[in-house]
């Protein structure tokens, strides 16, 4: 066809072509018009050298490599030899091989620990201290939100301590009386999951309780007149003022902790290493291990993708849900 | 509203007992770091005498001063950059209109949320190959690129939040784009700058996987690293460790107690897109 319109046997197509022309340029102004809808002298293109050097650190150091991340999930390579095309095999694995649906299942319990339960703690614990104003807020805000700026290294030697044999929690098992129930916290097969979780919980409910605490201030207080004089109880004045109210703390808060129980590297890596077995692996140490000590880098960017995914379709529904109960 | 005696006491008590629990790992570090060097509790009784000698133990057989002027060097860098570059961007995102901006603002959201985990691996070899592993740069360019998500994205609402007529002004008065930036904007804003600093150095100062991954020799080794090692080899030795964790939590909580409100609020809005 292109043919055809050089050299002009085909008229039908020099006319497409004369109208594509003459298309072109009009959409071009079109196109052009719509930024010319400026004041004079409001920069225009000058923004993009605004962008370029950020723009090119951010694309090389992240947007670059998580390319590459999804190239390399598609390759066996042990890091060193030359890389074999794998296709979907490492994803496939994923779903089948027990060993690696074990860190997913972990992640989800660390979940419940990590997000879940500091979310619950938080939103019972505004219900309770919403009934009047508090004095010496400032003091509690800054002490609940402390863990959270606690490097998560940090954070694991001070659990280590408490959850050790001779620990604190130990101790205080002990002098209660509670003796029979002391054991390694950390070494044991059935308990070091839910424990590493317990440190995840700690470091969320200070960061639930402020975000709701600060949301609460914003309702009005004659909502809560109007449902107590229609008779409301704590119970129905928390579900029909204090909940709603909060839709959009909830969100942030279930937004920045499923994030964390996702993201959560540092404190397997110091408390429990993923052991002991692989009791408490989850996929971001799983993708440190493959990747930089059994050397199986494509089944390690496949598990970084997956993470990855995950986090996006997670915060994606915490957001529709909000977004969605609004409309 | 008529609120009882006993609401308040319990109210009260529930905010203390939570602030009771917030602290006692806290509190049991700090006891654990002047505790006696030879007693093997760990537990929360609290030291006979003050041995403030394990600090300087930690400096000089931990090698915790090296690993400190490491990561002073390696945070000052991050932030410098982030500020610089996040500021020029954001600039141009929230006062002026081009064709894409938007989907280029949406590359940089992109990052609040993306996992270290899903870069790291091809990082490593890159880094490798441009001979960059075992160097600050190592460190500083990929935290720098995982900063900027949040730095241009806080930025932007800040400059998106100044009137335009103030801009319109500027421009009137025969202001070019940049002296706008340089003497308008950024002394007025200087509560969202420094939010973004703060944020950005208790990040950057608390970074641990990305260390460990580029750093393997022991000159460039930041304090978290630092302490992982140490942990590894003196794992028995509670009092020093604890020493080591105190010095690494201690310049980020200071400047915490400082600042918290700023802290609070860049945490608390890192996750609220639009």
């Amino acid at each position: 066809m292109s043919t055809g319109a050089a050299t002009g046997t085909d008229p039908g197509a020099t006319v497409e072509a004369e109208a594509s022309a003459r298309r072109g340029p009009t959409a071009l102004r079109r196109f052009a018009a719509r930024y010319r809808r400026q004041a004079p002298g409001e920069p225009r293109a000058v923004g993009y050298l605004y962008i370029l050097p950020a723009m090119a650190v951010f694309g090389v150091f992240l947007l670059w490599p998580l390319g590459q991340t999804a190239w390399l999930s598609l390759l066996h390579w042990d890091g060193l030899t030359r890389a074999t095309w794998a296709g979907a095999d490492n994803y496939r694995h994923l779903l089948t091989d027990p060993e690696l649906r074990a860190p997913f299942a972990h992640a989800a319990v660390l979940l419940l620990f990590y997000a879940v339960l500091p979310v619950a703690i938080g939103l019972l614990l505004t219900a309770a201290l919403t009934r009047f104003r508090i004095r010496g807020m400032t003091f509690f805000r800054t002490v609940l939100f402390l863990p959270q700026v606690l490097a998560m290294v940090v954070v694991g030697v001070a659990w280590r301590a408490v959850l050790a044999p001779d620990g604190l929690l130990n101790d205080t098992l002990r002098t209660l009386g509670m003796g029979g129930l002391t054991r390694s916290w950390l070494g044991d097969h059935t308990w070091a999951l839910p424990a590493v979780g317990s440190i995840g919980t700690w470091v969320e409910t200070g960061l639930c309780l402020v975000l709701f605490l600060s949301g609460a201030q914003r309702i009005p207080r004659e909502l809560y007149e109007a449902a107590r004089i229609d008779g409301a109880g704590p119970v129905r004045e928390f579900f029909t003022v204090t909940l709603p109210g909060l839709r959009a703390e909830i969100a942030v808060a279930l937004t920045l902790t499923l994030v964390a129980a996702l993201r959560n590297f540092d404190l397997i890596y110091i408390t429990t290493s993923g052991g002991p077995g692989n009791a408490t692996s989850v996929p971001a140490y799983e993708v440190y291990r493959r990747a930089f000590e059994t050397g199986e880098v494509g089944s390690a960017s496949a598990m970084g993708i997956t993470l990855t995914a995950v986090i996006f379709a997670l915060t994606m529904v915490v957001t529709r849900l909000v977004e969605g109960r609004r409309r | 509203m008529n609120t009882t005696r006993t609401e308040r006491g319990v109210t009260y008590g529930i905010l203390c007992l939570f602030a009771l629990i917030a602290l006692t790992p806290v509190a049991g570090i700090l006891s654990t770091a002047l505790a006696d060097q030879d007693s093997l509790d760990t537990g929360f009784a609290l030291p006979k005498s003050l041995n403030w000698g394990n600090f300087a133990d930690a400096w000089t057989r931990g090698h915790f001063g090296t690993y400190l002027v490491s990561s002073v060097l390696v945070a000052v860098a991050v932030v410098a950059a982030t500020t610089v570059l996040a500021t020029l961007a954001a600039y141009a995102f929230g006062t002026m209109r081009f064709p894409g901006s938007n989907w280029l603002f949406y590359l940089f959201v992109l990052g609040l949320t993306l996992p270290q985990e899903a870069v790291i691996v091809p990082l490593y070899f890159d880094l490798r190959h441009w001979g960059l592993t075992n160097t600050y740069w190592g460190l500083i360019l990929p935290q720098t690129a995982q900063s900027l998500a949040f730095g241009v994205f806080w930025m932007r609402t800040y400059f998106r939040n100044t009137p335009r007529s103030l801009l319109e002004a500027a421009r009137i008065d025969g202001a070019s784009h940049f002296s706008t930036l340089t003497r308008i904007l950024l002394p007025m804003g200087r509560p969202a700058f420094s939010t973004l600093t703060v944020i950005v150095f208790m990040w950057t100062w608390n970074e641990f996987l990305m260390a460990l991954v580029m750093v393997s020799d022991e000159a460039h080794r930041t304090v978290p690293l630092g302490l992982a090692f140490f942990q590894g080899q003196h794992s028995s030795d509670t009092a020093l460790l604890a020493a080591a964790a105190t010095l690494i939590a201690l310049p980020v909580v200071l400047v915490y107690l400082l600042l918290q409100r700023r802290f609070i609020q860049g945490m608390l809005t890192g996750s609220a897109k639009e």
